[in-house]
Order: structure tokens, then sequence, then C-alpha cells
């Protein structure tokens, strides 16, 4: 028997070894119940005494080798099987994704969230106001009455004789001093409208935003302060600024802005030609006027305001060349940014 | 402004700075400069040469050979094809290597082998016309004449006086002092710490014992807009052409010469900054000048031959019978100065800006002398231009300038005074300044200071306040010297308010869902509601309308922004875009009833899509834009009103108290074809007020389910015009509380169910908060929604 039971583990074990060997069957025709090894021990009566625990132990000893390499034939198979498949899972992954649609932000809104923000981390609010306006908070409470020449730097689209479309977002300034009483910080940004025909640089609607601060003891300072601090925000910690005396009817000293070039850092290139600054902003001390006739006590308050053009910093911010690329909405351009 | 740097040196020495220097400081200091150029820099080698002999050139008929005395000791040969040359003229000779206007390069050569070593020039060569200078020499060699004798071999640009640069500034309307040389002279002198001199103007008169009365009197009839008006005569005029100088000094401020009684008013206008006027006194009726309102409709030809029929708000400068001058603004044909003219009367006045203003704007007729007039002049300087007039004439000889002045000053302003507030200055501009410094500052800008009081010189019309000192005083000191530190001040609360934050999030809601935000103009055309098929009667077409608009198509501010959302998506399926999905929230416009009142402003959400999209997609992207505002209870009803809409694909949004939210659907196809648009596309048009104003509040927490839900399947077989909203809602109703939801889970038409008629299958979930249901429960519930929709709806379940 002991030959049997040598000649049944090699063969088994031969057996299993092979490729593709079918462990299930094996299984059964060594070690199931009609199997070649149970009738090996089924026939153990017929032994002797003494040899039958030497038979059966060499016996269950066969029995747990098989078992064992089945085992491990099987858990071989089993990765072999898990190679193949991933194997003929493999993508090409250069192909191209699938994204889903996604909507893009326009430019000048971009901008615009961007200007809000930096001035809602110093604690302005955004303050609105209607576009079709009174002449008198576009121009007259802003010390701009009728016949002044400034009102010609402002061609200005007309409802009726006291309406008009809103040529600048100061007269939300006038509007907020109207109501609220100092300290005042806000933000004004939107729509303002000029009678300017539609060229590559100029639009009869734009956007402004507008800023006014009025408290007790504000300075020209603080208004330096307040822009350097924006423009390093907006432009770069790099960025500087410089003031030039202007002229504006509601602020009094009235300057006009520029920042360093955020494209060369100011030595002069093609964005800033060769100045190596840019003209950015309109700002200025509170023209007493324009507080009294708000009802804010020049004597006692002071503020400073400033105006800037957001398609202006959208064009610079971006190189678009042609403003009207911004109105005609093309989705080649908006999904640009 | 462009400024003649030689002309600014007549009363402040700044030629040691250089010209860039001298820009960037001005416009620190607060006159703006845009530019300058530097005159003859075009012009090199080109020397004053007297031809000292003229032969026939041995092979040609028409050159001849000159020997040209340059100032030098050998004279130098020139061959020219000029007729008008003759021996001794003076020339303007070209020397190698030379250069000339337009990038010419004259160097040394032969014409038909003879050495020609230059060129004689024309005008024209040196970039001139006969504007520039005197003479007849258009056509040929220009012949300077024996006055140049003397100068011989020097530059041709400092007899032509090229050697100037011209400045251009652009002078804010709050500083018309400035727009005269000696404005921005005393300006250049402030800003560069240098002596600034105004000679004062003499004029010695003719003598003869004549006097300006027997030639003129003047009456102002309307002080209120006429401050002063002063005049002089001047006879025996000889009208001629000005002097080269004063031509150079006009040209290099962009002013044509004309003869010299135009030019003096045109130079003293630009040196003073006060416009003059000169008219024939032999064209007046009689001798008195009144000024005063025009006659309602009288006529009145200006010196440009315009007629203009005048009202009775504008003034004029009147003779006994008629209008001579529009008051500053132009003169009239009737009185214009011309070759034969004898007697000259000199005007200089003083009028109200806004009225000189105001007359120009009616008439179309803005000139350089309103638009000076408008932005309010000195009275004081009126007298000083005109004697300056007068001392040019006298000057130029150009006519006898008779004794006495006329001057009538009905309305003299009183000086500004304001206290020096040394401190507050400095604390409004956040400086440290001493007083002073401060009083320095403004005596050099010819403010009186007598103690703390401060009193602005008369042409300073725009100092009224502490705030023009403070800008006065920094403008010099230097904006860019104010410290930038931090600003120190109460603290605000900044931020956005909830509706604002609204907005925000629905951007990034819509951005999520795969639509681009648009931008479009808040005015178009009134037939952009034709496109969109909007009814006749619609209340809608009435819109703010714009009385000067650029044009039709930007003439009325919308009434929806559909319109403009349209030629948007028109133009992307023009350009051949795919799967075009946009969005705009911009306001609409609604005019108030009583038109002296602002119109009501409205903001709107707009979407448009073409492409990969359907009705339900557009649906989808409405609930969630409802469902970020937390409005659940909204109700989509079929509407087919609306013509800009396909009528069975068109749906109103409805909130639970009633208010219309919007309405979405697929463009009517005759709509589509309004745009070119040839493809299915579809719009919403959402109130965008509306909808934040039905936000839910602040979200609760609804604690997640413990036990499990049932479900339960119907289908239905009903009649096609049947909606689905129409099960859900009766069954939801009918199951009670139980109810989680009802979902709409198949629709199948075919021919076993017949023709017209669909099957729906719905499931409905039910679920009880505190324990899991029963399979008795769950029938009952069942049984009762199968009632409901037999009784209710005549509808029995599909077998």
């Amino acid at each position: 028997m002991r030959e049997t039971l040598a000649s049944i583990k090699a063969q088994a074990m031969k057996q299993i070894a092979e490729d593709g060997a079918d462990l299930d069957a094996l299984r059964v025709k060594y070690l199931g119940k009609k199997g070649e090894l149970t009738a090996v021990l089924r026939g153990m009566g017929a032994l002797s005494a003494e040899e039958r625990p030497v038979i059966g132990q060499l016996a269950n000893e066969v029995r747990a080798i098989i078992e064992e390499a089945l085992a491990n034939k099987a858990a071989e198979q089993k990765e072999k099987a898990l190679e193949a498949q991933l194997k003929a899972e493999k993508l090409d992954v250069t192909m191209p994704g699938a994204a889903p649609q996604v909507g893009h932000t326009h430019p000048l809104t971009l901008v615009q969230r961007d200007l809000e923000n930096i001035f809602i981390g110093m604690g302005y609010a955004i303050a609105e106001g209607p576009e079709v306006e009174y002449d008198y908070y576009n121009f007259q409470a802003l010390n701009i009455p009728e016949n002044h020449p400034a009102r010609d730097t402002q061609d200005t689209f007309y409802i009726t004789d006291n309406i008009l479309l809103r040529s600048q977002t100061s007269p939300v300034q006038a509007r907020v001093m109207e109501v609220q009483k100092p300290p005042i910080r806000i933000i004004s940004p939107g729509r303002v409208y000029r009678s300017d025909a539609m060229d590559s640089t100029h639009s009869p609607l734009f956007h402004q935003l507008e800023g006014l601060a009025v408290d007790k003891g504000i300075t020209m300072a603080d208004l330096r302060a307040t822009l350097s601090t924006f423009a390093q925000a907006m432009f770069g910690e790099e960025t500087k600024i410089r003031f030039r005396p202007h002229h504006f009817p509601f602020t009094e000293p009235s300057a006009e802005v520029d920042v360093s070039c955020f494209a060369c850092g100011g030595k002069g290139c093609r964005l800033c030609k060769g100045e190596g600054w840019i003209e950015i902003l309109g700002a200025g001390m509170v023209h007493p006027n324009v507080l009294r006739n708000c009802g804010i006590d020049p004597e006692v308050y002071s503020g400073f305001a400033f105006g800037l053009g957001v398609e202006r910093i959208a064009m610079l911010k971006y190189h678009i060349d042609d403003i009207r690329l911004l109105y005609e909405n093309d989705v080649r351009f908006l999904s640009q940014f | 402004m462009n400024l003649s740097m030689n002309w600014l040196s007549d009363f402040v020495d700044v030629k040691d700075v250089d010209i860039k220097a001298f820009c960037d400081r001005m416009t620190d200091t607060g006159s703006k400069v845009e530019g300058y150029e530097i005159l003859g820099k075009d012009i090199e080698n080109v020397k004053v040469a007297r031809i000292v002999s003229l032969e026939k050139h041995p092979d040609s008929d028409h050159l001849q050979i000159c020997q040209m005395d340059i100032g030098t000791s050998e004279n130098v040969q020139i061959v020219t094809g000029a007729q008008n040359v003759f021996e001794g003229a003076i020339v303007p000779a070209a020397i190698p290597v030379a250069k000339l206007p337009g990038d010419v390069t004259i160097k040394a050569g032969k014409l038909r082998g003879v050495p020609s070593n230059g060129m004689l020039c024309s005008f024209g060569e040196l970039g001139l016309d006969a504007h520039d200078c005197p003479g007849e020499f258009a056509d040929g060699i220009w012949i300077l004449g024996e006055e140049y004798a003397d100068r011989i071999g020097e530059d041709i640009r400092d007899v032509m006086m090229l050697n100037d640069a011209v400045v251009e500034f652009e002078i804010t309307s709050n500083r018309p002092d400035c727009l005269s040389v000696i404005g921005l002279a005393r300006e250049a002198g402030v800003s560069f710490d240098r002596p600034f001199t105004l000679p004062t103007p003499s004029v010695k008169g003719c003598g003869d014992g004549d006097k300006v009365e027997n030639h003129l009197s003047v009456k102002i009839d309307c002080p209120d807009v006429c401050y002063r008006y002063t005049g002089r005569v001047v006879k025996n005029v000889r009208v001629a052409p000005s002097p080269m100088w004063l031509r150079r000094r006009l040209r290099a401020a962009g002013v044509r010469p004309i003869n010299n009684i135009v030019d003096i008013t045109n130079y003293v206008m630009l040196e003073y900054g006060q416009p003059m006027h000169a008219f024939d006194a032999a064209c007046l009726d009689g001798s008195a000048i009144t000024v005063r309102y025009a006659a309602q409709g009288e006529q009145f030809r200006s010196l440009d031959d315009q007629d203009h029929t005048l009202d009775a708000s504008m003034m004029v400068i009147a003779d006994d019978k008629k209008a001579v001058a529009l008051a500053g603004v132009m003169g009239g044909a009737n009185s214009e100065i011309t070759e034969g003219t004898t007697k000259v009367v000199f005007e200089s006045a003083s009028f109200n800006g806004a009225s000189v203003r105001v007359t120009a704007k009616k008439n179309g007729m803005r000139t350089e002398s309103s638009s000076r007039f408008e932005k309010g002049l000195d009275p004081e300087n009126a007298m000083a231009a005109l004697q300056r007039a007068c001392e040019l004439v006298e000057l130029l000889g150009a006519g006898d300038v008779v004794d006495g002045t006329i001057d009538v000053y009905p309305t003299k302003s009183d000086p500004v005074i304001l206290p020096l507030e040394v401190e507050r200055i400095n604390r409004f501009l956040g400086v440290d300044l001493s007083a002073d410094y401060m009083k320095d500052v403004l005596r050099r800008l010819d403010f009186t200071i007598e103690g703390d009081m401060v009193t602005a010189p008369s042409f300073r019309i725009d100092i009224t306040c502490m705030n023009d000192l403070a800008e006065e005083i920094i403008r010099i000191y230097g904006y860019n010297e104010i410290p930038t530190g931090n600003m120190c001040a109460e603290a605000t609360r900044g931020g956005r308010t909830e509706k604002q934050s609204f907005e925000v999030a629905l951007e990034q809601v819509m951005y999520g869902m795969g639509y681009s935000q648009i931008h479009t103009f808040s005015f178009i055309s009134p037939k952009f509601y034709d496109k969109i098929r909007m009814p006749e009667d619609s209340a809608l077409r009435r819109s703010v309308t714009i009385l000067n608009p650029l044009g039709e198509d930007t003439s009325v501010m919308r009434t929806t922004a559909v319109p403009s959302l349209l030629e948007v998506l028109a133009r992307n399926n023009n350009f051949s875009n795919e799967n075009v999905r946009l969005f705009e929230v911009a306001s609409v416009y609604y005019p108030n009833e009583d038109d002296s009142q602002l119109p009501e402003e409205k903001k709107v959400l707009t979407v448009g899509a073409y492409g990969k999209i359907h009705f339900f997609a557009i649906k989808g992207m409405v609930e969630n834009v409802l469902a970020l505002a937390g409005i659940q209870k909204a109700t989509y009803v079929s509407y087919s009103e609306d013509a800009t809409y396909h009528p069975g694909r068109c749906a109103k949004v409805i909130a639970a108290d009633g208010t219309e939210l919007g309405i979405f659907g697929q463009l009517h196809p005759l709509t589509a074809a309004n745009y070119g648009i040839d493809t299915q596309a579809f719009v919403a048009a959402l109130d965008f007020d509306a909808i934040f104003a039905h936000r839910a509040g602040t979200v609760e927490y609804k604690p997640l389910p413990k036990f499990p839900a049932t479900t339960r399947d119907f289908s239905f077989v009903v009649d096609e015009a049947v909606e689905v909203g129409t099960l859900i809602t009766t069954m939801t109703r009918a199951g009670g509380k139980l109810v989680e939801g009802v979902a709409l889970f198949d629709i199948y038409r075919g021919p076993q169910i017949g023709e017209g008629k669909k099957s729906v299958s719905l499931r409905v979930s039910l679920r009880a908060a505190d324990r899991t249901l029963t399979v008795e429960e769950a029938d009952k519930v069942s049984a009762k929604i199968l009632g409901a929709m037999e009784h209710q709806l005549g509808i029995t379940i599909r077998q």
C-alpha cells in the first residue's frame, strides 16, 4: 500500500502542478468520497494491526500534502486570473477626458469680485444705486451744477431734463451719505453710461467701481495708504502707487493715481507704453460742498473717494485689446476665463 | 494748451532744465503734460547763405552753378535747378551731410558732371508753408531778404526760430488761468523755485490830442452776465502779415497766422488767457457799443459765415442797429477785419461763463474763446490784456493807438479771503509742514498773506475753501511725499448684503451646471420686442426711452433681457460654437407712470442654451436655482400664451403664494427663425428679486430616518392630456402623511395601450418616523391612493 500511496501522491502532485489544472476535479478525484486516497483508506481493514496506524498516518500525510498543493495552486490561479483581468482592462489614458461641461465667469465679473473682496477685507460694504438716476445725484449733489464745464467730459444720455443714465457710479456716494451717518466705508460697483460710440477702446456702457470713506479725521495719507494696500492686493506685493494732481469737481485735492506696471515691474514695456506706470484710478478728498449737500458737516468730518474702470483693469490684466470682446460674449472668448 | 518754451522764457528762466525733467515736474505740481515736441529736430546743417556768383551749367538749360558764401573762409559750390535765384540772394543752403524733414539726407554729389556740395532749399523742403513766413516763395527757393545779411552762416533753425520745444499740457477745467503762457510761467516759477516776472504793458499812444471817446462809447445793459468791458481804438491801421517771431509763436501754439491785427488778438489770448476781439470800426453803425441780450429771433451771421437765429438768453455786442458779435463766442461777419480795414476797436471783456457756454452750445459753435470764458475768467485780467494788445500794435507798427481807454466795470466781485489753518491742513493731509513753508508756497502762487488770513489772487476762481489751500500746498510739496502708512480709523463692518451674497452663490451654481456668464447692454432697439414676438399691446413694450441715443439699436432701456440673450445665442450659433449655455444677472427697467420719477429697476436671471440640452434639463436648472434659495413648494404650470416660447413646451414657475417666479421653455420656431437660430434653443427668464424674496430662512436639519421605507409601484393608463403633475399631486394628497415621495419611473406609449394614451408608472415611497410599516399599513395607503385616482380622476390601474 505504501507504493500505492506514493504513486497517488506523485500523480496528484504532477496533475496539480499542470497549467490550468482543474482543481475541483482533482480534489474529487483524489480526496472525494470515491476518490483514490479515500479508496486506499477504505482498504486499510485488510492490513495488520501494526501496519494500520503507520499506513493511516502516511495516508493522512499524503492527504495533507495534496490539500496544501491544491490550496497553493488555487491561490496561484487566482492571482494569475487577476493579473489577466487587469491586463485585459488596461485603458489608453491618453484618450481625452470626459469632463462635465462647466460654466465660465465673465472676465468683468472676475475682476469685479476681486476688487470687491479686497475692499470687503478692508471693512467696506457694497452699496448699490439706480442706473437710471436723477441729474441731482449724478451731477448737482457732486458739486457739478448745471452748465458746469465738467459736464462736457461726460457725454450723458438723458431720459428727461432731470433724469439720465448715470455717467459715473459716484451718485451712489451721495445717496449713501444722505441716509447713513459716518463712519462710512463703501464701494459701489456697477454699470455706467456715456455717449461714446463703440470702438476698440470705448463703449457706451461700461463698469466702474467707486469707493468712499467718511469719518472724523480721515486724511489724505489714509487715502494713499488705502490705495497702496489695494494696489498691492490687486497687482502684487511689489506694486507702488503714484499720485498726480488732477481736478474732479467732487474731490479736493484730487489726484490721478498710477500703479507701477505689473507686467514689467516699472522698467517700461508694451503694456505701460514704456512709462513704467499705468493710470488706474481717480481719487481725492471729498469736497466739502459734497459733504454739505448730503447733510454731513465738513467741519467735523472728512473723507476720501476713488473710482476706477473695471473694463480697463480687466483689459490690462488679461491683455484684452478690444473692449467689444467683453460684450460680444463669444464662448470661445468666455471659456478662456 | 501748447506752450512754446521760447515764449515761456519771456517770463521765467528754466532754459537750463532738461525738457523731460521740466515735463515731469510740471505734471507733479498739477499742470499735466501730455507730451512734447522738439521743433526743427529733423533739420540739420542748413545755413543762411548768400549766392556770391551764378553761372549757367555747361550741359543743362535749367541748372545753374552757384558759389555760396556760407560764413566760412571758402565759398561752396552748389548746383540748383531753381529759377527764382539771383546773384546776391540770401537763401537757406543745406550743407552736406544735412538733414531735411521727411528723412531726407543731403550729400555731396555731381549734377551732370558738375560737383554740387549741397542744396538750396524751398519752404516746403524745410517743412514750412506760406503761413510760417511772409512772402511769395511757394514755388521756388526761399529768398530771405537783406535783413538777414548779418546772419550769413547761421543755422537756419535760429533764423526760423525753430530752436524751440512745444509742450502739450492738459489743463483741467478749474484752472483757466493756466490756459496761458503767463499762467504756466507762474506755475513753472513756483515748481522750479525761479523768479517769475510779468512786465506791465506800456502803450505810448499817438499823443495827437485825439481821444477814445471821440470814436467809441460802451454801455452794458446786462451787468448780470457782462462783468466788465474794456476797449481801445487803433486808427491808421496797416493790415499786414505779422513778423516771423510772432508767427512762429502762434504756430507753436497751433494757431494759424492770418494778419497782424487778428494775430495780435490770438497772441494776447494765448499769452494772457484772455480772449480778445477786434472789429472794423468803419462797419459800426454809430460809435456806441451796447452789451445786451439778443432780441428773440434776432439774426446773426458769424465770422465763419454761418447764420444763427438768436434767442433772448444770448448775449451780444451790438452797435446802434445790429449785433456785431456773439459775446465771448465769435465776432460777426459784418465787422470782420479785412485788408482794407483802417480803424479797429479792440475789445477785452469779462462775461459770465455759464451764459457763454449755453450760447455757444445752442448755436453749435464752441470756439477757443467760448471754451475759455465758460470756465470763468478773471475780470482783472481784461485790462492788462487790452494794453498788451495795444503795446503789440505799436511794436508791430500796425496802427496808431488812440489815447484813452474805455473801461465799464459794473460787476466787481470780492476777493476770496480764507484763514490759513496750518494745523487743520496738516491733519487733513496727514503731513507735518511748517506755517512758513505753507505761506511761502502760497506767496509764490501770488496769494496775499496778512497775519493768518490768505487772499486768493483774482485769477484763481477755483479757490473757495480750506481744501483748496491744502491742495495748493501739497501739490507743490509733492503728493507722493505724503506717507502711505496704515489707515487709522474706526472699524466698520464690511461685506456683502444677503442679497449680494445670494447673487454670488447663484453665479457659482450656474457655473457648476455648465452655464457661462455674459454681460449685455442695458439698452436695446424697440424692434427687439418684435423679434421676440412680444404682443403689440404688451405692457412690457413701454420702455424708458433715451432722448439722445447713439442710435436706434441702443435707444430704449430693456424691460426684458431675453432679446439681448438671444442675440448672443444667435451669434454663437453663427460661429458654430457647440453646446452653448449662457446666463446673465442684470437689471431691467420699468418706466414709472409719473415720468418725473425714476423707473423701477429689477434684477432678472436670464438663461439660454442650445446643443445637448432638452426641456427637462432647463427645468432641472430652474429647480436647482429654486433649491439654492430653499424654495420647495413652487409649482410648474404649462403656459401656451407667451409667443416667444413653443406653446407646448413652456412653463411658468409659481411660488406657493401665487407669485410668478419666472418662465422657461423651448424657443418658438418662429422666434428662433427671427434670430436665425436653426436648432432647438431654450430660454429661461427668472425674476431674481422675487426668488430672493421667497428664499427660505436658515436651514433646519431633519433627523435621518431610523426605519426603512416601503415602496409601492403603480402604472396608470391615462389620456395624453393628463399631466404627470396632476397624478403625483393627487397620489400625494390621498396617501396622507406616510407618503414620503412619489417618483415617476416610466412612461410607455404603444399599440397595446391605445392611440392617444400613455402608461405612467410611479413609485410611491412610504415611511413612518417611529416604526417599520407593516404590509397591512402599506396596503391601506395603496388602497386610498387607488380610490382617490378612481374617484377624483376616473383613472384605474393598468392591468
